[in-house]
């Protein structure tokens, strides 16, 4: 796990490089499900004022 | 032949439906895959004879730069399909690939300099190939903000677009920038005519990885573009069943 964890002396510069790639795949998941959930409350909010009008 | 497919997927409320559902069977095989590439090139693949385990960076930043050319030219491809045949879907789409793209461009410069550094001796350098993937980074940013400055829809569609097929000359010369030029960066070794220059321990990994984010991609894609066509059509008419479906 050391052997693995050390990454034969580059760790520094191995895992920064996976952490940013991963935060970037989490982040474009997060960004759209975010931006996806904005629209509906957006529509939703567009529809019920057309139903009142 | 009938293009009735086609006119279909000009149709909000049908790809709306159509993305909804097609989602998950990218998202499962895509993470499939990204684990599978994560195992083999971390763990199953052997240290390269030269790089050592630094090689290993390859399995995050060959993908990422993958994602940065290949979200391009879809976004390429769509603005033009937009521009021609007036298609605001194709617009829609354009517009979802952007965020994604320069995201990625923007890992596949930070794990570039992440590998330059060990191997290279420099986390950057005016070189060629990283030069035009910066462009590319601005390339995205320019279509974004151009987009958010617009504030007709149509304007802003037909005005983004027009620059996302101009930029589009730019992924060519990344491509072959190391073939063109002297560059630090390596030649392909897996995107080129004959055999890759990998073991196949090495190579499936990698593979792997580019196959998942690929996969990945369209799913991220789908829900941005239900976002999209429902803030474009929050007024319409099918809004209101498809929000309660």
């Amino acid at each position: 796990m050391r052997a693995f964890l050390d990454m034969g002396g580059y760790a520094a510069y191995v895992w920064p490089a996976y952490a940013v790639t991963l935060a970037v795949v989490v982040l474009n998941i997060v960004w759209a499900r975010r931006s996806l959930a904005r629209a509906r409350a957006e529509a939703r909010r567009r529809q019920s004022l057309k139903e009142a009008a | 032949m009938s293009w009735a497919w086609f006119h279909r997927l000009a149709s909000p409320p049908y790809v709306y439906a159509l993305a909804r559902r097609l989602t998950p069977w990218f998202a499962w095989p895509a993470a499939l895959a990204i684990v599978g590439g994560l195992w083999g090139g971390l763990v199953l693949a052997p240290p390269d004879y030269q790089q050592g385990d630094g090689f290993r960076i390859i399995y995050v930043h060959a993908p990422s730069a993958w994602m940065s050319l290949m979200v391009y030219t879809t976004m390429a491809v769509a603005a033009a399909v937009g521009l021609i045949w007036r298609i605001k879907i194709a617009h829609a789409v354009a517009a979802s690939c952007a965020p994604i793209g320069a995201s990625f461009t923007f890992a596949a410069l930070v794990t570039g300099a992440l590998w330059g550094e060990p191997m290279w001796g420099t986390y950057w350098q005016w070189d060629p190939r990283l030069t035009s993937e910066l462009i590319l980074l601005f390339l995205y940013l320019g279509y974004m903000g151009l987009r958010a400055a617009l504030e007709d829809t149509t304007r802003a569609d037909r005005a983004s677009a027009l620059l996302a097929v101009v930029g589009v000359v730019n992924v060519p010369i990344i491509h072959y920038s190391v073939t063109w030029w002297n560059s630090l960066h390596q030649a392909p070794s897996v995107m080129r005519l004959g055999r890759p220059t990998m073991p196949a321990s090495m190579l499936v990994p990698l593979l792997l990885m580019l196959l998942g984010f690929t996969l990945y991609f369209v799913a991220v894609l789908l829900v941005r573009l239900r976002a999209e066509v429902l803030s474009r059509e929050r007024a319409a008419s099918w809004v209101r069943e498809a929000l309660s479906a």
